[in-house]
């Protein structure tokens, strides 16, 4: 069931307060309700505020340089470890395919091929293991440099210079479904030709063409007028990995007992709608799984004064 | 939903995602336009499919650009529409020599674009050289070559059999010396793809024309090679033997 929910809100829809809740987690809101804590709050978030540390940002950013940096090395110096670009890349000789890109080379040529299927395989394995959207934050490049837009963005906005105008989520399951059928019907691959993961990705490995006036155009217009535009409400890249990463072992967990509700962690996520079960009165457990569109950037790990939102492996806990 | 006044912040924000979300498939359609239009014929890399499975197949990643021992092949951009990160030769600036015998990028192919049945050179066929330009081939002039064929700026590279088959040349560093000049014929990598006929019955006449024959595969060496600018011989691409 709550898988279930979990892919409705990242389809689109509102998150919706659960209708039942556990008698411990029912108990644990009751006691909250008779503390008033807003001075112990100010304290706890004044500790944090002095040992502020963007530590899960910091290791992500560093990880996914690393990885771009792989590919542009290894044929720079032709060693030869990872050859290819982020679409499709043979690693120490294994074949690697991004399962959106694999996906609509097949609606649109309509053959299934042996070598993207055994690439497509390996991946679906890995990044299922490693929580599907942890591609986004921890991979895709275009993803830093939308990072360092909604910074500007911010910026601009906490000056009131510019206002975030906010689409329907739901934007993305559409046009997921029209893309699909645009590879289907036209038999090209309509979607990679604005792919801005694969025009940047071929853009630091083969040095950069007019295809990125296109990503520096959705740059701006995410600075200007929609806060993340493409990875919040347009890329379907996003949503392939969100369905393979929905029973992932590797998530962000949440405990209710220390959380102030205060909503720090809603404020800097990508995807605010997986973390409603962080508002007072909707955990319907002591601890609750984040869920499927989680990119697991962890910038809500680092924002949390009280240590409620930290990542979790599911089924380790038990073992140790 | 229904009978409740639809807030107006809502509306807005359907609107403003039905015309960004008509926007994003727009600006994909855009590529419909290089595509049908024929914008930019390409020389594909050897192996490729008919063009419009190659566009569907090809999942856009360059590992044929990766292994190309001459670094013949480059991506196309965004003016190539659907073939933006889609492999081409421009022959004339770095043509396929097929000195990597086992058809590389073929082999590199994730996808099959390439297509994975070919494995001699021999068995290409990307296009069909022609003499575009009689008038000017130094052959049929009965004219020499005295240094290199390309002269710099130009960097493209060939790899010399008889100097180091693993290393690439710069062309515009090898120096020829040619009573007549015979490039095309002598730098074609498929034994016998073209021949220098004499055009008359003198001997003494030291006038050739190049001729193409049936085995040419297309690779573009000579439109490279060619010491006239521009080339005197090209390739057309993806035409078949017999075709008009």
């Amino acid at each position: 069931m709550a898988l279930l929910d979990s892919l409705k809100v990242m389809l689109g829809a509102a998150p919706v307060r659960p209708k039942t809740v556990t008698p411990a987690a029912q108990a644990m809101h009751e006691a909250k309700r008779q503390v008033k804590g807003t001075e112990r709050a100010r304290e706890i978030k004044a500790q944090h505020e002095a040992h502020k540390s963007n530590k899960w940002r910091n290791i992500r950013w560093a990880t996914l340089i690393a990885v771009n940096l792989v590919f542009v090395l290894s044929y720079r110096f032709d060693v030869q470890l990872v050859e290819g670009a982020l679409t499709a890349s043979r690693v120490v000789g294994f074949h690697m395919a991004d399962l959106n890109s694999a996906l609509q080379v097949m609606l649109a040529y309509k053959v299934i091929l042996i070598n993207l299927v055994i690439g497509t395989g390996t991946v679906l394995f890995m990044w299922w293991l490693l929580g599907g959207r942890t591609f986004c934050s921890w991979v895709c490049p275009y993803h830093l440099l939308a990072e360092i837009a909604e910074k500007i963005h911010l910026m601009l906005a906490a000056r009131r210079v510019v206002v975030d105008y906010p689409l329907h989520r739901g934007t993305r399951t559409v046009l997921y479904v029209v893309f699909a059928l645009l590879a289907v019907i036209s038999g090209y691959t309509v979607y990679e030709s604005i792919s801005p993961t694969g025009i940047v990705s071929r853009a630091l490995i083969y040095g950069p063409g007019l295809a990125m006036i296109w990503v520096l155009g959705l740059l701006a217009y995410e600075i200007v007028f929609v806060r993340r535009m493409w990875c919040r409400y347009i890329c379907p890249i996003g949503l392939t990995y969100g369905l393979v990463g929905a029973v992932s072992p590797v998530r962000v967990q949440y405990s209710l007992e220390n959380c102030l509700h205060e909503g720090d962690c809603r404020k800097v996520c990508l995807v605010p709608h997986v973390l409603d079960c962080t508002k007072k009165t909707y955990a319907e457990d002591l601890f609750v799984g984040i869920g499927a569109d989680c990119t697991r950037c962890g910038l809500c790990i680092d924002a949390c004064p009280t240590g409620s939102l930290k990542y979790q492996i599911r089924g380790l806990d038990k073992l140790l | 939903m229904s009978g409740k006044p639809i807030n107006p912040k809502t509306r807005r924000q359907v609107m403003r995602s039905l015309a960004l979300g008509s926007a994003m498939v727009g600006a994909s359609l855009f590529g419909f336009f290089p595509v049908l239009r024929k914008w930019a014929p390409r020389l594909r890399p050897p192996g490729a499919l008919p063009e419009r499975d190659f566009l569907s197949a090809c999942i856009k990643c360059g590992q044929c650009v990766q292994v190309c021992p001459v670094k013949a092949i480059q991506l196309g951009d965004l003016d190539e529409g659907f073939g933006v990160g889609v492999p081409y030769i421009p022959a004339r600036e770095q043509a396929c020599d097929f000195s990597c015998d086992a058809v590389q990028c073929v082999l590199a192919c994730p996808t099959g674009a390439l297509a994975h049945d070919i494995d001699k050179k021999e068995q290409v066929h990307m296009g069909l050289a022609r003499l575009d330009r009689p008038g000017a081939c130094l052959a049929r002039k009965g004219e020499g070559v005295k240094g290199p064929a390309r002269p710099a700026p130009f960097t493209g590279v060939h790899r010399y059999q008889e100097i180091d088959r693993w290393k690439p040349v710069r062309l515009a560093t090898y120096k020829y010396d040619l009573e007549v000049c015979d490039l095309c014929v002598r730098e074609c990598p498929i034994q016998g793809a073209i021949t220098l006929e004499p055009m008359s019955a003198d001997p003494a006449d030291r006038r050739r024309t190049p001729e193409v024959h049936q085995s040419c595969t297309g690779c573009g060496m000579c439109e490279m090679i060619c010491p006239t600018e521009p080339a005197s011989i090209v390739v057309d691409i993806r035409r078949k033997w017999g075709d008009a």
